[in-house]
């Protein structure tokens, strides 16, 4: 018997669209330089070093001095974006990040790469579950977690000309593209809805899109009609979509490839408590993770199509 | 409290020193300068009954050379692209770069009665809300690697500026120091200087009873920096040691410093790292500051 035909979706490890974009930037804008921790190869920026050898800037592995480099880099006239691995990045360098690029208001790309359990066996040490959470409690800080390659083009193409310091989760974990139209896949400070509804919403970042879109599905099988959003920008959040989602849909499910405490469903929480509250769950990551895969540690968290159902029935009390 | 004739000075009170000028008249005019800058100190600190005395006036006669005798600046246009950056990375010494830069005309002097009064711009660390200062500082270990960045945008733009960096000397405690202290030897950024303000105290002890620095010299060498040496309070040592001639290295210059020098009671005394002065020593201390 022959098996059913299965078509293989395509999916995508967003540093390349992220470098790519980087280098088209920087032909046309001689200012944008790059800043890495020795992480020329995992940040995927061989290239760009072929090409623009002077401004591929690697202090090895020091993560402080790379933040500080670029707050000097920025006070000199150039638009550094400063690569490395998200929880080296940003936990290494927190108080940088905070007094470096925040307080002084510079111009500086943070580029946090294989944020989340990306990672996977490595282990909580090389996990970055926190970034969103430490980060989005820095003043002046856009906190920017594109979902898709489109997504991630777009992403770097507005921080070369954002002005302010802002930090971008570039993912490493291979997912399915979320942008139906690849030329509005990103507007900085909106969410992106991608499935209206009006049973209850799904507030999913990062990775986690697909596999809301993916419980939708499943959702609507069971007579569940879920609104799908996108949330890019965790900082500033787009307010208004939240509290319509709320009013309209009256119950959310927000899922983020991050702790539970303090990321996009704490985000969210925020807005509805103040404007319109209605029941919640809130998906991610509880605790430091176990050895496993990052899709592994994924569906162990509930991060997955099959979890986000759960959490919408239960919400919903079915 | 009234203002005193510490603080009675309008626009920039001191002209900048020519580029070619007699030592002894150098000297002179800048051990002028320096008086000046520790009678605004003493002052600003007393009125806003807070600041870090001691290594404000460890580190005003480094201060006071660099701004009047060596950095290329501009108060007219602080931001000029091809100026000198100078960087405090010892940011709780704000009133001592304060002073300096009223002094030197970046903005009245009469704000500085503002010191760290509720709104002011001037904070108790320095940040670039005031015309001349270049990086927000204060927690310790931040100026050295932005000095660097600094120091490397400067080569890549082509436009040769020159970087400065006061560090504590209690400062060299913190590693991020000497990611960049690396960072620098191996880049040669020769455009880089960093002057350690060498008073051996810090908050509550002798550095070298806390967490021992010396061979210090020998430490910058082995990270790849040309390393001069002076007597922190001698403005023409300082001057020659700031102007040190390019030699494909950065220069650390490690100028030996008295912690409160310039006030009997205040100097080299581990418990004037942040005291307060009384009214009574406010007026001893200007009566010694002439």
């Amino acid at each position: 018997m022959n098996a059913p035909a299965v078509t293989k979706i395509e999916t995508f490890d967003c540093r390349q669209a992220f470098s790519e974009t980087l280098i088209e930037l920087a032909q046309s804008d001689p200012r944008i330089v790059a800043v890495c921790n020795d992480s020329v190869g995992s940040s995927n920026l061989l290239q760009f070093q072929k090409l623009f050898p002077d401004r591929l800037i690697n202090v090895g592995i020091a993560e402080q001095d790379m933040i500080g480099v670029s707050a000097g880099l920025a006070n000199g006239g150039f638009v550094p974006f400063v690569c490395g691995a998200a929880p080296f990045l940003t936990g290494r360098g927190l108080e940088q990040i905070k007094v470096d690029a925040a307080y002084n208001g510079y111009h500086i790309v943070l580029c946090g790469m294989s944020p989340g359990m990306a990672y996977g066996e490595l282990g909580p040490t090389h996990h970055s579950i926190e970034d969103l959470s430490w980060l989005r409690a820095i003043d002046g800080l856009a906190v920017v977690v594109p979902a898709d390659p489109a997504q991630t083009c777009a992403a770097v193409r507005w921080a070369a000309k954002a002005g302010t310091p802002a930090y971008l989760r570039i993912g490493r974990t291979k997912a399915p593209s979320v942008s139906p139209d690849e030329s509005k896949a990103f507007a900085f400070g909106q969410v992106n809805v991608l499935r209206q509804g009006s049973s209850l919403t799904i507030v999913a970042t990062g990775i986690l899109v697909s596999r809301a879109l993916e419980a939708a599905d499943a959702l609507a099988e069971k007579g569940l009609d879920a609104r799908v959003i996108n949330v890019s920008t965790i900082k500033p959040l787009d307010e208004a979509a939240i509290i319509a989602a709320a009013r309209e849909t009256g119950a959310i499910v927000t899922a983020e490839e991050a702790t539970i405490e303090g990321g996009l469903g704490a985000a969210v929480a925020e807005v509805v408590v103040r404007n319109a509250p209605v029941p919640m769950r809130i998906l991610g990551v509880k605790g430091f993770a176990p050895t496993g895969s990052a899709t592994y540690l994924l569906d162990h968290f509930g991060l997955s199509r099959d979890g986000i159902v759960a959490a919408a029935l239960e919400l919903k009390g079915q | 409290m009234p203002v005193s004739s510490a603080l009675a000075f309008s626009g920039a009170a001191f002209d900048p020193l020519p580029a070619t000028i007699d030592a002894s008249e150098r000297r002179q005019r800048l051990s002028k300068i320096a008086t000046q800058v520790r009678r605004s100190v003493v002052e600003m600190i007393a009125r806003a009954r807070a600041g870090h005395i001691g290594g404000d006036l460890s580190t005003t006669d480094t201060l006071a050379t660099l701004f009047f005798a060596v950095l290329r600046v501009n108060p007219e246009n602080p931001h000029d692209p091809k100026r000198d950056r100078f960087i405090l990375s010892k940011g709780h010494c704000a009133a001592a770069l304060y002073s300096t830069l009223a002094l030197r005309g970046f903005f009245p002097a009469q704000d500085l009665v503002t010191f760290m009064q509720p709104l002011s711009a001037l904070n108790g660390h320095p940040n670039r809300k005031v015309p001349g200062v270049e990086a927000n500082t204060g927690p310790l270990g931040h100026g050295l690697p932005i000095g660097v960045g600094s120091a490397i945008a400067s080569r890549l733009s082509r436009k040769n500026w020159r970087t400065f960096v006061v560090l504590g000397d209690g400062e060299l405690q913190e590693g991020s120091n000497w990611e960049a202290a690396m960072c620098a030897g191996h880049r040669q950024l020769e455009t880089l200087t960093a002057i350690v303000d060498r008073n051996r105290l810090q908050q509550g002890a002798r550095t070298e009873d806390t967490n021992r620095l010396d061979p210090l010299a020998d430490k910058w060498r082995a990270f790849g920096w040309e390393v001069v040496e002076c007597d922190g309070h001698d403005h023409q040592a300082l001057f020659d040691a700031l102007t040190h001639p390019r030699s494909g290295k950065p220069v650390c210059v490690i100028a030996n410093s008295i912690k409160g020098k310039g006030v009997s009671f205040i100097e080299d005394r581990v418990e004037w790292h942040h005291k307060v002065p009384s009214a009574e020593q406010v007026e001893l201390a200007l009566k010694e500051l002439v």
